[in-house]
């Protein structure tokens, strides 16, 4: 038991130590490419009208901005399951869920509030 | 202290010290660079509250009350320019940390003082669109869409104006102290909140301008 307590204790500060590793120019300038092209991406999809279906080209839109922001938080950000010993991506783990919650529970609870809270929906709710 | 203090009374009390040693907690209280994680857990709930701006706009975005859509409103182009401002400001504020890290005061300053200009035209874009839309009545009371909208994109462009206002402070204590560890770590933690705010952006630009201007 206390054996486990003094490795882990030494993993995470080698790990804090190796978490703040010098970022590199070539790590800078991959993420900026790949996020210009990212970004230039759902501008044309837009700009363009390149695909007919709009529910599509909204979840293509979607996609790619999940994709930009993975990649601005590993070149820019410089996440890794290492740094800080890996309390970064804990919680960094835990707000994504609490925002996914809150983002998809509003939707989802408002959407249907406004389709059953139709005039013509309270219309039928008063003569039951 | 805790430890010494159970080290002091096992050896008063002279119990079997092998028994006691596993209370003892062996790793150390403070992790190197606490402040970066304590930083980052600031984020994280500065990440909820742009959460909750999300979920209004997400919820009210359609909700134009007879007014202004975001296909009649929005200027992608001036987006797309706004976008690109925030990009550039990104890379040269890494440019800025690779400085600081070959120990270069001049150019970590010269990059930082790039960095807030870019900053300086985003926040003047987004200003002059945001007076162009109260100008022409599509100001935030005209509908719930546009409450949502200015809500969002306001808190967004907020945290841009501190930050430049942190950058600024930044670059007086750079030019007083040098590259001193504290400064060094306000350089990390701006890093973090900059790149932060663009992350925020890219979800702003794509849910709220692109896929705003969408039939």
């Amino acid at each position: 038991m206390s054996h486990d307590h003094t490795t882990s204790g030494h993993d995470a500060l080698h790990a804090g130590q190796e978490g703040h590793a010098p970022s590199t120019l070539r790590g800078y300038l991959t993420g900026f490419v790949l996020s210009v092209i990212l970004t230039a991406i759902p501008f044309w999809l837009v700009m363009d009208g390149v695909l007919a279906d709009s529910g599509a080209t909204a979840l293509t839109i979607l996609l790619i901005g999940a994709a930009q922001m993975v990649v601005h938080m590993v070149y820019f950000l410089h996440m890794s399951p290492r740094s800080e010993g890996g309390w970064t991506l804990l919680a960094l783990i835990f707000t994504l869920i609490i925002v996914a919650i809150a983002l998809a529970g509003s939707l989802w609870v408002m959407y249907h509030l406004n389709i059953n809270m139709m005039p013509g929906h309270l219309h039928d709710m008063s003569s039951m | 202290m805790s430890d010494t203090h159970i080290l002091h009374d096992s050896a008063a009390g002279g119990l079997a010290a092998a028994d006691d040693s596993r209370f003892i907690v062996r790793e150390p209280h403070h992790p190197e660079n606490g402040t970066l994680l304590g930083f980052w857990i600031y984020l994280m709930s500065d990440c909820l509250i742009f959460a909750c701006l999300f979920a209004v706009y997400g919820v009210q975005g359609r909700a134009y009350a007879g007014g202004p859509t975001g296909a009649d409103l929005f200027d992608l182009p001036l987006v797309a320019v706004n976008t690109a401002m925030l990009l550039l400001s990104s890379i040269t504020y890494g440019f800025a940390m690779l400085e600081s890290q070959r120990g270069r005061l001049r150019g970590t300053q010269a990059w930082l003082v790039v960095t807030g200009l870019f900053g300086l035209a985003f926040l003047g874009l987004e200003l002059y669109e945001f007076h162009h839309l109260i100008e022409h009545g599509a100001g935030p009371w005209r509908s719930a869409f546009l409450s949502s909208f200015f809500a969002l994109v306001g808190t967004h462009g907020l945290h841009v104006a501190f930050g430049i206002v942190w950058l600024v402070t930044l670059l007086f204590q750079l030019g007083r102290h040098g590259l001193i560890p504290a400064n060094r770590r306000r350089l990390m933690c701006l890093s973090m909140f900059w790149h932060f705010l663009d992350v925020v952006w890219i979800g702003v630009f794509s849910f709220v301008y692109l896929m705003g201007v969408l039939p």
